[in-house]
């Protein structure tokens, strides 16, 4: 049947086989560059989901949900019209007809085919390989499989130690296995790295609890024959090896199955054969991304598929853009290590020689391999710490001279002046993003548009959002075209006052500033607005700790602190009274259900380990803290830019595994800085052992116990987005963390930015860690002991809040709902749920009518 | 044609109201958001009723200067009302109503029309 598919007076249509990262980049790339409907396009993947990140996979296990990892963006193939159908495989492809046939029966025709159908997972054939409870990992589904085996696992092993396998030995790790990976090879990524620097990562992964195994040869698994574990590795060299889960990653192989069916030519190691504009032998049927081979090779990484997808939808449209190979650099993180590796990294051209650093109490390999005549950079391997790539690759790519030191490039900062490779040496047309093939020309231009913000340049260029490796670059190019277009950075409070809030506290504090008005009149313009005020209100109260609901202070607090409660959707706030380290009496929890009780509270334990009553109305506050008070407690100043509270676990007083007593130390902190406004909220955390049942790492201050006293960790931050803290010292005696953490504290009202957490302010510091360490420790700037004073002052000058607005009858009447009339606001109504109660929807609210009795 | 004349309520003395801030008054059965911006005698008058939320809160919003006008932001999720007539900045179809507000004496005074 050769005459039916004429389509006469239709689009051309396109079905493309595959929906995988290229796959997927092809529509877009068709869709952006072709007249809407001016083809017919069809997609059939084989998987169950549209195109997914499959670069990011590992990051499923730790943060990640499939819906996060997906390209596609919602309605994307409806709003351009494109026929998806998922789940559903190609199983042959008849050229004489073209058209191709499914394994659900359907039959589709075509005029143009691209075959996106990637690779498969190549697993070697070991005796006991192929039963099916040995995993590999390339999709989500191998994931979800390889996560639900591992619930019933201890430990683990990634045959093939090659730069997906220590991905997958990543998953692994983030499960909680006992990780091991085994490798062939006499190092790990052997492709990538030299020994040297394979040696490195191998250091550095294995103090991490990893255990890696070199120049094995494994000969046969017993799968359930093991003893101490389920299965069992024998090695050629006698050795054995007993693990619970069996995940191979040795490699992939083009998926070129269809091809070799239709008798289309494939290369000899795999993939289809393709020519410079990515058309295999068939002028209907074209090949990209790792399904193709391209002078006889395949390409293994996601950039060259990208650009496979550039080259045919240009062509389709009629341009003769080429595919002229791939450059194979890549950086990237593996069980949180960097690494990068750029062209020549073996050193193996003739003639070139290389430049190695190697600090092995930081983990850091670095080596660079330049030309013969020490005029340009060939090759590089970075490990421990890839700063240097972006810099790297660009010197590379572009062929640019290398300065007279070729070594000056890796040495450390301190080692002199860094040769900058400085954007503005590069050519217009230097690549920047190789993943989206963006050059500096193109991002130059997008500046110039108005693209002034990282996140607006990646929008409009989309640089930067495959790999993310060259995200400095283009910060850097995004500075310099500003400048170039005389646009300052600035960094204002706002539009009245000239200054960032690091410069305003410094006036405040220096020009005994007490007030608003003295501050905006002295330091700004204007009337104030809704960021300059509570940030002036916050650092007045950092300053001098007076009373915020004071006549002149007052006005300058946001939402939840002036009323000193958290409003709720409704309007209602929350009441939460301190339990310090999570400590509470069995009278002052009878105390806190009474009230809760008598006022007819949402009663909820939040998250911080404390007790909170929700849906109290505005004018039942006072005297709802007044009974609080009476029973004992004070404010919890969950509602202010504070100190929220310190998170403890029970510690060495109950717990057997507990090496000190970290409710006894959580308890002290939280009444030692309970109530200084910060820039942000802060909250703490003290675990009494290494078991960290307090999560002390994911806190802006995290403490843990040791035999010898107690580590502190810094700027760590759970919520939207996880950060670990960072070991700032170690087994500190309590009076020299007292000391520290009285200058942390201190150092970061002063400097940070308006609602900067900790975690991005340690990231914005120059210097970052060490930095801090050298002003917190070596007392690198001589302020130590200011800053410790002024700590000294804000503690004497604590007082409860609640304590001091019950004991002032003045402010009743603020919290009076109306200030004419005692009713109480009729649209705050409740319905009952789950034994309690929430507030009503508008929708669920009973009209309610005011009758005036004077009136009657 | 002339206008009725307006009809003051008085709601509260001017001392009540706390100089940069708000506060809500019941005005025959309506939920009124009463402004002071500065120690100043100059007031403004808005629904209070934030109609995003359709909870009763704008008075207890901050008072911002925006582009030479006052606004209030909404204490729950920032939207902005022009003080002078309700204007909403964010979506003007989400614009409240103003009132007629004065001091007579030490009297805070406010027209519903």
């Amino acid at each position: 049947m050769q005459a039916s598919t004429h389509n006469a007076g239709q689009p051309p249509r396109i079905l493309v086989v595959g929906n995988g990262m290229v796959g997927h980049r092809f529509i877009e790339e068709l869709c952006e560059r072709s007249a809407p409907g001016a083809y017919q396009v069809t997609v059939l993947g084989a998987e169950p989901r549209a195109a997914y990140d499959r670069v990011h996979l590992s990051s499923y296990f730790s943060h990640h949900t499939s819906e996060e990892l997906s390209l596609v963006k919602p309605g994307f193939y409806d709003k351009h019209g494109i026929t998806l159908h998922l789940g559903e495989a190609v199983k042959q492809v008849d050229r004489a007809a073209k058209q191709i046939h499914t394994n659900q029966g359907r039959v589709l025709d075509y005029d143009t085919l691209i075959l996106a159908t990637g690779s498969y997972p190549w697993v070697p054939p070991i005796q006991g390989a192929q039963h099916h409870e040995c995993f590999v990992y390339r999709t989500i589904e191998d994931l979800k499989a390889i996560r639900s085996a591992a619930k019933q696992a201890k430990s683990g092993v990634v045959i093939g130690g090659g730069l997906l396998g220590l991905e997958a030995a990543g998953a692994l790790k983030a499960l909680g296995l006992q990780t091991h990976v085994v490798e062939f090879a006499p190092v790990l990524m052997a492709e990538q790295l030299d020994s040297q620097g394979g040696q490195m990562l191998r250091r550095k992964i294995e103090s991490m609890g990893v255990t890696v195994h070199t120049g094995k040869n494994t000969q046969e698994i017993q799968m359930h024959g093991g003893q101490q574990a389920a299965h069992r590795l024998c090695f050629a060299d006698g050795s054995q090896l007993e693990v619970d889960l069996v995940v191979f990653s040795t490699g992939i192989r083009p998926q070129d199955t269809l091809a070799r069916y239709g008798g289309l030519p494939v290369a000899e190691r795999g993939g289809i054969l393709i020519d410079d504009h990515c058309q295999t032998a068939d002028p209907a049927i074209y090949a990209i991304g790792e399904c193709a081979a391209w002078q006889g090779r395949f390409f293994g990484l996601v950039a060259p598929g990208y650009k496979m997808a550039q080259v045919v939808v240009d062509r389709l449209l009629g341009g003769d853009a080429r595919f002229e190979g791939a450059d194979m650099s890549a950086k990237l993180k593996l069980l949180g290590v960097s690494v990068g590796s750029i062209g020549d990294a073996h050193g193996r051209t003739p003639g070139s020689h290389s430049y190695v650093f190697q600090d092995d109490q930081a983990g850091v390999y670095k080596k660079i391999v330049v030309s013969a005549d020490g005029s340009r950079l060939l090759g590089a391997v970075l490990v421990g710490d890839a700063e240097d790539y972006g810099n790297l690759l660009q010197m590379a790519l572009n062929d640019l001279p290398l300065p007279a030191h070729p070594d000056s490039l890796i040495l450390p900062a301190y080692a002199g002046a860094k040769p900058t490779l400085g954007v503005d040496a590069l050519p217009e047309s230097a690549q920047i993003c190789s993943c989206f093939d963006v050059t500096k020309g193109r991002i130059a231009q997008a500046v110039a548009d108005g693209h002034h913000t990282l996140a607006a340049l990646k929008a409009e260029t989309r640089a930067g959002t495959g790999c993310g490796g060259c995200v400095p670059l283009i910060t850097q190019v995004l500075n310099a075209e500003l400048a170039k277009q005389g646009i300052e950075v600035k960094n204002h409070l706002c539009g009245h006052f000239p200054y960032s809030r690091q410069e305003l506290y410094h006036l405040i504090r220096v020009g005994g500033i007490k007030t608003f008005e003295e501050a905006i009149a002295k330091h700004g313009q204007g009337y104030g607005c809704e960021v300059c005020k509570p940030t002036v209100g916050s650092i007045l109260a950092s300053c001098w700790n007076d009373y915020v609901l004071g006549e002149d202070l007052t006005g300058l607090q946001d939402t939840n602190d002036i009323f000193l409660g958290n409003m709720q959707k409704d309007g209602t706030y929350s009441v939460i009274p301190r339990m310090a380290g999570g400590e509470v009496t069995p009278e002052g929890l009878m105390a806190v259900a009474e009230v809760a009780r008598d006022y007819r509270l949402y009663t909820k334990i939040t998250g911080a380990q404390r007790i909170g009553l929700f849906g109290a109305q505005k004018d039942d506050l006072p005297a709802i803290w007044a009974r609080l008070i009476d029973a004992g407690f004070e404010t919890g100043q969950a509602y202010a830019k504070a100190l929220r509270m310190v998170k403890t676990c029970v510690g060495s007083t109950w717990c057997r595994f507990g090496v000190q007593d970290s409710v006894g130390l959580g308890v002290e902190l939280e009444h030692r800085y309970k109530g200084l406004r910060t820039p942000h909220k802060m909250k703490f955390g003290v675990s009494g052992c290494t078991r960290e049942c307090a999560e002390a790492q994911g806190k802006d201050v995290g403490i843990i116990a040791t035999d010898k006293g107690w580590n502190l960790y810094v700027c760590g931050n759970g919520g939207m987005k996880p950060r670990h803290a960072d070991l700032l010292a170690a087994d500190l005696d309590k009076a020299s963390l007292l000391q520290y953490l009285d200058r942390f504290m201190m150092f970061y009202v002063r400097t940070a930015d308006k609602l900067q957490r900790t975690a991005s302010w340690l990231e914005s510091l120059e210097g970052g860690l060490d930095y801090l360490k050298q002003v917190i420790i070596d007392d690198s700037l001589g302020l130590a002991a200011e800053l410790e004073a002024d700590m000294a002052r804000l503690r004497d000058a604590y007082a409860c809040e609640w304590q001091q607005t019950v004991a002032d009858v003045s402010q009743h009447a603020r919290f009076a709902h109306f200030i004419n009339n005692s009713a109480r606001d009729p649209l705050v109504q409740f319905v009952a749920e789950r034994a309690q109660h929430r507030p009503a929807s508008p929708a669920e609210r009973v009209p309610t009518y005011n009758i005036s009795l004077e009136e009657a | 044609m002339m206008s009725q004349a307006q009809e003051w309520i008085s709601i509260c003395a001017l001392t009540a109201l706390r100089p940069g801030t708000g506060a809500c008054a019941l005005v025959q059965g309506k939920q009124l958001a009463l402004f002071r911006p500065s120690k100043e005698a100059t007031l403004y008058a808005l629904d209070n009723i934030d109609p995003f939320a359709q909870a009763s809160v704008l008075s207890r919003g901050l008072i911002a200067e925006h582009d030479g006008a006052l606004w209030v932001a909404s204490p729950l999720k920032k939207q902005h009302f022009r003080l002078s007539d309700g204007h909403c900045l964010e979506n003007p179809d989400f614009s409240i109503t103003s009132y007629p507000v004065r001091v007579n004496g030490d009297r805070v005074e406010v027209a519903l029309a």
